[in-house]
């Protein structure tokens, strides 16, 4: 039989008896059982407070504190790629309409076809990122296997597809001409491929705010209605800003539509910061809501106050307050889809929201 | 083909996670790391990619009665969490591939050989099932053992579960059978106890139906899911009025320069 070493703690000459009868090794914690036999002897009865572990008491599920609060949403999995898209296929899509219409109204033809290269350079430039930002890049055609109208991501791959082909379709027809002249041919190429660029570049500068809009992410399908607007505003001061960083600061059209894009950015701003819906808390707190805000102050007031300037100052001035307010729309777009894709992100780890619990 | 579906009757669930095993067995589903959350004995937190059952641990303060404990213990009830197989299924609107289909037997599918990751589906899913694979790239979730099922035979959780929690069958059979055991279970004055299956929302009614005592928000089924097609109509508008803004605002800004010319 096994026998314990003597312990050096030694049980009252009673318990040691008792201990040897039972044969138990004597160790403290048969002392403490002991114990806890003579009181349930005595008193008939044994209460004990019994284990608090460490990090006691735990945490409980409730209606109000939902499952332990473990995010209900999946977080959007998208990378970095994915809001630069955003930018720069709504700057590309605005440049193509621009750059269109600069061309029917019979602006200068140096601004339709900077236009024009800023289209197809975007347009290139678009699903360079998409196919980087899937999970098996390689399976991109597989996106070209059905339309589905239900779907924003399928209709949006298709109005990109159209983008593409017909803006660099303008944009090699007024290389051709630039380096071999105008032919009928070249006419036909480049005509053909700026009206369907403005055809598909209306619905391909803002569709990204159908995309995120109409999710179950509640900070985004919350201004679902706004969206799109906001993206489209967004991505027309960015071109309009890009046209004006590659030289026509003169053009007072270009200056007129920064203003208007500036304008409403303001008032998004606005609609943001005043409503207090609980799924716009990841727009106005924390880090992505300091970022939303240096998007939209970037966007909105500061291009905006530095476009109304330089209406009003000299015509030296004027170009450099332009170009200021050109950089800080560019940039307030970029920051602006970065913003939102993060305040996304925020927005799928609030347990609360789709709970109903505010 | 008959609709076949899941109830999952967390009043018989014993919390032995059977079902999570044999669901990643059956359909060699990777391992997703040792992490102890710290909440009750719940490791796995949710469904996602690589967890498609998900048996949740739910600790509810103290109600006499509930659950069988005594008062002054936590009340302790689990149930093992899937896939909702949506009537109006979020995600298979939203994949952009047609990798996500409805098959024969009414659940929703994603064909692995479509699927290209693209991830919309993940943001689209009004109840966080379904979730990209950072290392694989595609999209993963239960897949109702559609393998399974093709053969004649139960989905393996189904078949793996001990204490008949988890029971398959015909979709309407499993909604007069979960009428039923309400019944019996209010006639045992289990009074709390309430079926979940969204079907009073625009998801349009699930096909894996749920059997929770106390409020369906501990167990994080939200009460209000909204299949996000809901937002089409808001949004498509909206971007017709943005368009229409762009075109008429460039006209308007280059005619008012060419007049002033």
């Amino acid at each position: 039989m096994f026998r314990g070493k003597p312990n050096e703690v030694s049980l009252p000459a009673e318990d040691r008896k008792m201990s040897d009868a039972l044969r138990l090794p004597e160790r403290p914690s048969e002392r403490r059982l002991l114990e806890m036999r003579r009181f349930g002897e005595e008193n008939r009865t044994l209460k004990a407070e019994g284990i608090r572990p460490p990090g006691a008491p735990f945490p409980q599920a409730s209606p109000e504190s939902g499952y332990y609060g473990i995010p209900l949403l999946k977080k959007p999995a998208w990378g970095w790629e994915v809001p630069v898209y955003f930018f720069v296929g709504g700057a590309a899509g605005a440049a193509a309409v621009v750059g269109a219409i600069a061309d029917y109204t019979g602006a200068s033809q140096r601004l339709v076809r900077d236009a024009r290269w800023l289209a197809a350079a975007g347009s290139i430039l678009s699903p360079a990122l998409l196919i980087a930002d899937l999970g098996k890049p390689s399976r991109f055609l597989n996106m070209l296997r059905v339309f589905k109208p239900q779907s924003p991501m399928s209709v949006g791959i298709w109005t990109m597809v159209g983008f593409s082909a017909a803006s660099s379709a303008a944009a090699f027809g007024q290389f051709l001409r630039d380096r071999y002249g105008p032919s009928f041919p070249v006419r036909i190429i480049e005509q053909a491929g700026q009206a369907a660029s403005l055809a598909f570049g209306l619905p391909f500068s803002n569709y990204t705010g159908v995309l995120i809009g109409a999710t179950a992410i509640p900070a985004w399908h919350e201004n679902v209605g706004e969206l799109p607007i906001h993206f489209g505003m967004s991505g027309l001061g960015a071109a309009v800003g890009l046209l004006e960083l590659m030289g026509h600061r003169k053009v007072a059209a270009l200056a007129v539509l920064g203003l208007g894009a500036a304008l409403f950015e303001c008032w998004e701003g606005l609609r943001i910061e005043t409503r207090s819906q609980a799924a716009l808390r990841p727009l106005k707190h924390g880090p992505s809501g300091t970022l939303t805000r240096v998007g939209g102050v970037l966007s909105g007031p500061a291009p905006a106050l530095l476009r109304i300037l330089s209406f009003l100052g000299g015509t030296r001035k004027q170009t450099s307050l332009r170009t200021c307010a050109a950089i800080s729309a560019i940039l307030g777009s970029l920051l602006t889809r970065i913003a939102w894709i993060y305040a996304g992100r925020v927005s799928a780890e609030d347990w609360r929201l789709p709970l109903g619990i505010s | 083909m008959a609709i076949t579906a899941f109830l999952t009757d967390s009043t018989l669930c014993i919390g032995c996670k059977a079902c999570e095993v044999a669901c990643k067995e059956w359909n060699q589903v990777g391992c997703d790391g040792l992490n102890w959350s710290g909440f009750s004995y719940d490791n796995t937190g949710a469904v996602g990619a690589s967890s498609w059952r998900h048996v949740k641990f739910v600790e509810q303060t103290p109600e006499p009665g509930f659950g069988g404990n005594a008062p002054q213990l936590n009340s302790w009830s689990f149930s093992s969490d899937v896939c909702k197989h949506c009537e109006n299924a979020g995600c298979l609107e939203a994949c952009p591939t047609g990798a996500i289909v409805r098959t024969e037997f009414g659940s929703v599918f994603v064909q692995p050989d479509i699927c290209n990751g693209c991830a919309y589906c993940v943001v689209s899913c009004p109840f966080g099932v379904v979730e990209r694979n950072d290392e694989d790239g595609r999209a993963f979730k239960c897949t109702f053992c559609y393998d399974r099922q093709k053969s004649g035979l139960e989905p393996a959780c189904a078949k793996a579960c001990p204490t008949g929690s988890i029971q398959f069958g015909e979709l309407d059979e499993l909604k007069e059978l979960a009428g039923q055991r309400m019944a019996m279970l209010k006639q045992r004055g289990m009074t709390d106890a309430t079926v979940y299956d969204a079907s009073n929302t625009s998801v349009g009614g699930t096909h894996a139906l749920f059997i929770v005592r106390g409020n369906p928000r501990a167990y994080n089924l939200p009460p209000q899911p909204e299949v996000p097609t809901v937002f089409l109509k808001k949004g498509w508008t909206s971007s017709a009025v943005a368009a229409l803004i762009l075109l008429s605002g460039t006209i308007a800004a280059f005619l008012g320069e060419r007049s002033r010319r």
